[in-house]
């Protein structure tokens, strides 16, 4: 800090938000929670970076990058890290809560709705249609990850992909066991590759 | 009620499954139907798709399946023992790792670590596809509509949740 700067008072950082309380955070997260149909990481990124900016979009693609490299899920991971960034543990608590307690209480009440009425045959048919149109959502999600992976002509990651598919989807082999297997394997493969392209 | 012992093995099962969770929710489908349907028979299978399609239709991240799982299972406890099973050993590593290091810094092995779960990850989630088609009823309308969503939601930006809803009206008027 240049101590001889020009009105020291006021803050220079680019992102200059007043941080938010715990009680911020939890509705935050509350909030970018039950906006998120089939994923909340993009509410996450515009609440927190565009609209409270209470980070840059470089700070959190760095903070994301490290929940994605965490087992878990990344935006349960993400409001932890974030929280712990602004106000510490029980920040990360706040964050926690706000981001999982009110969907898990629609989870829940939608669960006991099902256990009463789930055998209704007019719900049946309705919970059927919109079963086939989520694996439609989720095989469109896989393909869209899938391209950039085919355009790029790596054999091997093709071939780890094609092994985990057939061990965890067709031989229905436990999932901890086959990642032990395939994660080392797959991180071997992309280090000699990434070697030879530099050498 | 179910006893202490069933919320111990929800707890155990999804405990130890979320520490091999990478690349999201989607791609531990697999794992969470193995362990509801196959190894402990808390749900059948047409009960599991179920799940899948309310967890789609909630608000709130998609980790939130294993509380209808948990429901099934035991009750409000059970839903409440399986969503923190699956979300507070991971929210506690990440927590303390991101105590240690402040920044990522220049190592290149998160990039690239992260580079190798790629492929695995794409794996696992086509994997789920495979899981939930074949937990699903498999009639050639369904089959028909579950292609039309991907190709829909593949080739436009169409919001989601419209897919979803005409699935259901579609559902609702006995198509599939």
């Amino acid at each position: 800090m240049p101590s001889d700067s020009p009105a020291a008072g006021l803050p220079v950082d680019p992102p200059t938000p007043t941080l938010p309380g715990r009680f911020a955070l939890f509705l935050a997260f509350a909030k970018m929670s039950l906006a998120g149909f089939g994923g909340v990481l993009v509410f996450a990124r515009r609440a927190i970076v565009d609209k409270h900016r209470w980070m840059t979009a470089d700070q959190f693609n760095e903070t994301f990058a490290l929940c994605h490299f965490l087992p878990g899920p990344n935006i349960v991971n993400l409001s932890v890290v974030f929280g712990a960034r602004i106000r510490g543990l029980t920040g990360s608590i706040a964050a926690f809560l706000g981001l999982l307690a009110p969907p898990f209480l629609i989870v829940t009440t939608l669960a006991l709705l099902y256990a009463h009425y789930g055998d209704i045959p007019a719900l049946r048919r309705v919970l059927n249609g919109v079963s086939c149109a989520a694996v439609g959502l989720l095989l469109a999600v896989t393909w869209r990850m899938l391209l950039p992976l085919l355009r790029r002509r790596e054999p091997i990651a093709l071939v780890m992909l094609v092994a985990v598919f057939v061990a965890v989807g067709v031989l229905r082999w436990p999932l901890p066991q086959v990642l032990l297997v395939t994660t080392p394997l797959s991180i071997a493969a992309t280090w000699l590759a990434r070697r030879r392209k530099a050498a | 009620m179910t006893g202490i012992g069933t919320l111990v093995s929800i707890a155990a099962a999804f405990g130890w499954l979320s520490l091999f969770a990478v690349g999201g929710a989607a791609a531990a489908i697999p794992e969470i139907h193995r362990i509801a349907v196959d190894l402990n028979h808390w749900m059948s299978d047409a009960q599991f798709a179920d799940a899948f399609a309310i967890a789609q239709l909630s608000p709130g991240p998609n980790v939130l399946i294993v509380s209808l799982v948990g429901y099934q299972v035991a009750g409000v406890a059970g839903a409440l023992v399986a969503t923190l099973a699956m979300c507070v050993p991971t929210a506690a590593l990440a927590y303390t790792v991101s105590r240690l290091l402040t920044r990522a810094g220049d190592s290149p092995w998160p990039a690239l670590v992260q580079a190798a779960l790629v492929p695995l990850s794409i794996g696992l989630m086509a994997a789920s596809g495979l899981v939930l088609a074949f937990a699903a009823d498999g009639s050639i309308p369904a089959v028909v509509l579950t292609v039309a969503a991907a190709v829909l939601a593949a080739a436009t930006s169409l919001n989601p949740v419209w897919l979803l809803v005409a699935g259901g009206i579609l559902g609702l008027l006995g198509w599939i």
